[in-house]
């Protein structure tokens, strides 16, 4: 969603969107991070303080409202969707982001995840990601991976888990992005995008719990491993990544190679990353593999998709308005008299 | 021709009866609006199964109508019928026992040949209209079928479609029974079939010789007046229950000026609710009909955060799925309307039919001390009064309000002499401002309730959430006393809302005496009657009727000590009982039906003979 700026408020700063509650997420979260980008972000977007609302479920990352001043409900686990959905049909006007992570919103929220996607009302959605139970004490999520060692899975998890890319563009999300929380410039970056993209934005944020699973995405996010591990798409231009820009991925049909610009092959081969196509979104948010394997293709960060299409919320205050304009404003007389009475003298 | 006899009555019942694709309800729907529209008062009970088309033929399939009208006061849609419309055996079989010792069986001799029998398990030789077992009766054998077909044969529709007119011609000869114009109906068909004029002809075609068959042969040789009730004077118009409350949640939204959102997901009985008020856009209205039960609600409490008045309706088993969310509202202190349309349960239960066994739900069901108001709607015309009511406790109380409903009242009929928008009182609302001083969004007015404060209002930006608050701050709060205090302190939120409600009136009977029946809900009509009789008699027993079930009328437990005996009639096992008797001590008995059937004003009468002595 797109404001115009009013030149005459003051302008706010991050300090703004600092409310006065003690932030009480443990040591060494991602989450600091990723509130910190938030309150970064939030006073360029020249909209005043008071129309931001945060609706959050329950988990770690779910008490993210508490730390915003701004509007904020921290509700019940996984419904933050609905609440939100709620929220937004009734109020357009107001700037709605959603603060969930995996287990809310993959787990128990799974359903509200997915039909907020499909319905496409206007909220940003920021899933924070940690591949595990924090606020329970560690339980794997939906997102672990498989053979995951967790206390609820002393021999290791069974459970095949959600691409959360994939479901989303399954889901027919109109904006897909991920980020991490210790790219800050990233993560800002993505927070504009999705701000600026009408209807649900969709951001996936790996975030680091390093209580209860340090590491997990240590290898798309430190220094000697990012650049070989991670694939930073950008609209219009070639994917291309590693320790030197030196590899790049080209599409053989319909199937993904890693190549070396350095042998044979330039950036002018490459796949060119088209975030409206969604053929091709959907063979990135495959790369998927565990960076463990031998040929594994590099993990993306970035858009992947977004496209234009009317929200749910701009069409049923349209059917409003419309309403209106044709049978004009509700007579509550007419109502309730109907179109049969009879007098009785 | 021999002239008929025209004979004067008080009233009558009807039961049209038959398979669930025969079109009973709609050709009940039809008569009860002639009869309303002519004057009578009357009352209306839909009786259909769970299954949009069950086996055709069966016990399973009937479907039936009830309508009781007449020129008095009508409280119930009667016992016992006086005309029996039987369109198949089944239909018969299922109602039979309904139908009073020389009433008239109008059937449809199709629908008894040996397929029909077989499918109804009624032996070949055991055809109750050749085995003489239907002696005591009047019965009017009619081949509906084929004069529908014989009616029809140049008509070019396929003998299937040719079939589903039959319903015309028994509305039309039940309008020359009791002196009816077809006018109306007429109007309606064309507007129902508008876009298909074959189809409007050839209803048309059979409600009008059904009529004439009435009048030219022979079959009947009476016909029935029924005048006028003496009603008070007004415009009347004729509406049922689920109709009726959502004209009131619409009638509440005018006059608090508060937007209505309906947060809802499909159940049967409430889904009506969600038609009508998705047709009613142009007020501001918003449905959103939910991937499920929890997003519903869910989503209503996102809307009421934003200022609007948040609904969710349903039935028992979708009232239990939204439990966890009314917390939330109880806690975040938002308004927030559940309406439960009761069904028989527990589980999916009986989807049908009537029964008053969710109240202890409505009190009790959540985790933690989570007390909430909880209304309920005597009568098909009280869903409006009471649908009012509960938005109005909800925004001025920051409260959530359950409305307890049922099968047999939302979809029952009465004519209602309805108000004008300016007679209905205002709903004053006032969202918070900010000031100068620090906002404070759980701090309190007189009523116990906390301020409305919605986002975009500046200087109020605040944080709410589902874990305990701390008293005037709305923060975080683990600290043990402030948990017992803010406990506390809800209930008697709640508890307050006794200072502005009406107090308990008896309906009927004296003010002290032999024995109290107290009846809540759905089953008014038929305590009514019964105690009107046994007033008439001479005996001392009175009814009142609980419309406020938590918190209670502030007189009840003194008007409990008026009377040697107090009952409680309940389409349950017992559970306002268990209320009253936590409450007030009274050692109060109970009268309990739970068949998804209403009671019958006999059933309660007997009852009260019973405990007379």
């Amino acid at each position: 969603m797109t404001t115009l700026i009013d030149q005459t408020a003051p302008k706010l700063s991050p300090k703004d969107f600092v409310s006065d509650q003690d932030v009480r997420w443990c040591p060494g979260c991602g989450d600091y991070s990723i509130l910190k980008q938030v309150q970064t972000v939030l006073p360029d977007l020249g909209r005043p303080k008071e129309e931001f609302v945060f609706v959050s479920g329950i988990g770690c990352s779910s008490r993210f409202p508490y730390y915003m001043d701004t509007y904020g409900m921290h509700s019940i686990h996984g419904r933050a969707a609905a609440i939100a959905t709620g929220l937004k049909s009734s109020r357009p006007e107001l700037s709605v982001w959603m603060i969930s992570g995996d287990g809310d919103s993959l787990s128990i929220g799974g359903n509200h995840f997915i039909h907020l996607l499909r319905r496409n009302l206007d909220i940003n959605v920021l899933l924070f990601n940690n591949q595990i139970y924090g606020l329970t004490k560690g339980q794997y999520s939906p997102t672990s991976e498989e053979g995951k060692v967790t206390k609820s899975t002393p021999m290791g998890s069974i459970d095949h888990p959600f691409n959360p890319i994939a479901l989303s563009l399954g889901a027919d999300a109109t904006f897909v992005a991920r980020t991490m929380d210790r790219d800050p410039k990233h993560i800002q970056q993505m927070l504009r995008r999705g701000y600026d993209h009408t209807g649900t934005s969709l951001i996936e944020i790996y975030q680091n719990c390093n209580v209860f699973n340090d590491g997990a995405f240590e290898v798309f996010t430190e220094k000697t491993s990012k650049k070989n591990e991670t694939l930073f798409i950008e609209n219009g231009q070639p994917l291309i990544f590693g320790e030197n820009n030196d590899k790049g991925i080209i599409l053989d049909g319909f199937k993904p190679k890693v190549v070396n610009l350095t042998e044979g092959y330039s950036a002018a081969d490459c796949w060119v990353h088209d975030e409206q196509d969604q053929v091709k979104a959907n063979i990135l948010a495959r790369f998927f593999d565990n960076p463990n394997i031998e040929g594994h293709l590099p993990r993306p960060f970035g858009v992947f998709y977004a496209i234009p299409r009317p929200t749910y919320n701009d069409m049923l205050n349209q059917q409003i308005a419309f309403a209106i304009e044709k049978n004009g404003e509700g007579n509550l007389d007419k109502l309730i008299a109907g179109k049969e009475t009879w007098t009785i003298n | 021709m021999e002239t008929t006899e025209e004979q004067i009555l008080e009233s009558v019942v009807i039961r049209f009866a038959g398979d669930s694709g025969d079109g009973m309800q709609l050709t009940g729907t039809q008569f009860t609006n002639a009869a309303a529209m002519y004057g009578n008062d009357l009352a209306t009970f839909p009786d259909f199964p769970a299954e949009i088309r069950a086996p055709q033929g069966t016990l399973a399939g009937v479907s039936g109508y009830q309508i009781h009208f007449g020129s008095k006061k009508i409280n119930t849609p009667g016992d016992t019928c006086d005309v029996l419309v039987a369109m198949n055996v089944a239909a018969l079989k299922a109602n039979i026992e309904q139908l009073k010792p020389g009433g008239t069986i109008i059937v449809n001799s199709d629908g008894f040949d040996s397929k029909n029998l077989r499918l109804a398990n009624v032996p070949e030789d055991q055809n109750p209209l050749e085995n003489g077992s239907l002696d005591k009766f009047e019965v009017k054998k009619l081949d509906i079928t084929k004069i529908t077909r014989l009616a029809l044969a140049d008509s070019g529709m396929g003998t299937k479609e040719i079939d589903r007119t039959k319903n015309m011609f028994v509305l039309g000869l039940i309008y020359w029974m009791y002196n009816r114009s077809i006018d109306k109906s007429i109007e309606f068909i064309n507007s129902k079939f508008k876009n298909k004029p074959q189809i409007a002809d050839a209803n048309i075609k059979l409600l009008k010789a059904g009529y004439h068959y009435g009048e030219t042969t022979e079959t009947f040789n009476s016909r029935y007046e029924i005048k006028a009730a003496e009603m008070p004077a007004g415009v009347y118009r004729s509406i049922m229950g689920n109709q009726a409350l959502a004209y009131g949640l619409v009638a509440a939204s005018v006059k608090s000026g508060l937007p209505i959102f309906l947060g809802t997901y499909p159940i049967t009985p409430a889904s009506d609710i969600l038609h009508e008020l998705s047709k009613y856009k142009n007020f501001g209205v918003r449905t959103f009909q939910a991937e499920d039960e929890i997003a519903g609600v869910c989503a209503a409490i996102g809307a009421s955060y934003g200022g609007s008045i948040g609904i969710t309706t349903s039935s028992g088993p979708g009232i239990a799925l939204k439990m966890e969310a009314i917390g939330l509202a109880t806690v975040l202190e938002l308004p927030l309307v559940i309406c439960n349309i009761q069904r028989g349960g527990p589980s999916t239960g009986l989807p049908t039919k009537t029964e008053q066994s969710d109240l202890m739900q409505a009190l009790y069901g959540r985790n933690g001390e989570c007390p909430v108001p909880v209304i309920a709607a005597a009568t098909p015309l009280d869903c409006f009064d009471m649908a009012f009511e509960a938005v109005r406790i909800a925004a001025q109380h920051m409260i959530p309000v359950f409305l307890l409903s049922d099968g047999y009242i939302a979809n029952g009929a009465e004519p209602w002499c309805f108000p004008q928008s300016k007679d209905l009182p205002e709903i004053k609302i006032d969202f918070a401002k900010a000031t100068e001083e620090k906002f404070m969004p759980y701090a309190r007015d007189e009523k116990l309730s906390r301020p409305w404060a919605v986002p975009g209002t500046p200087g109020l930006e605040h944080r709410i959430g589902g874990l305990e608050k701390q008293h005037i701050t709305g923060n975080i709060s683990y600290d043990a006393h402030n948990h017992e205090f803010m406990v506390k302190l809800r209930q008697e939120k709640v508890d307050k809302i006794a200072d502005e409600i009406p107090l308990q009136t008896i309906d009927n009977g004296p003010e002290k005496g032999e024995v109290l029946i107290i009846g809540w809900g759905s089953t008014y009509g038929a305590i009514k009657t019964a105690v009107g009789a046994l007033v008439l008699e001479g005996k001392s027993v009175a009814h009142a009727h609980i419309r406020y079930l938590n918190p209670l009328p502030k007189n009840i437990g003194e008007l409990l000590k008026n009377y040697n005996k107090v009952i409680v009639a309940e389409m349950n096992n017992g559970q306002l009982i268990k209320i009253l008797r936590d409450r007030f001590l009274v050692d109060a008995i109970g009268l309990n039906k739970i068949q998804g059937q209403p009671f019958t004003t006999e059933e309660i009468k007997t009852k009260l003979s019973e405990i007379l002595g």
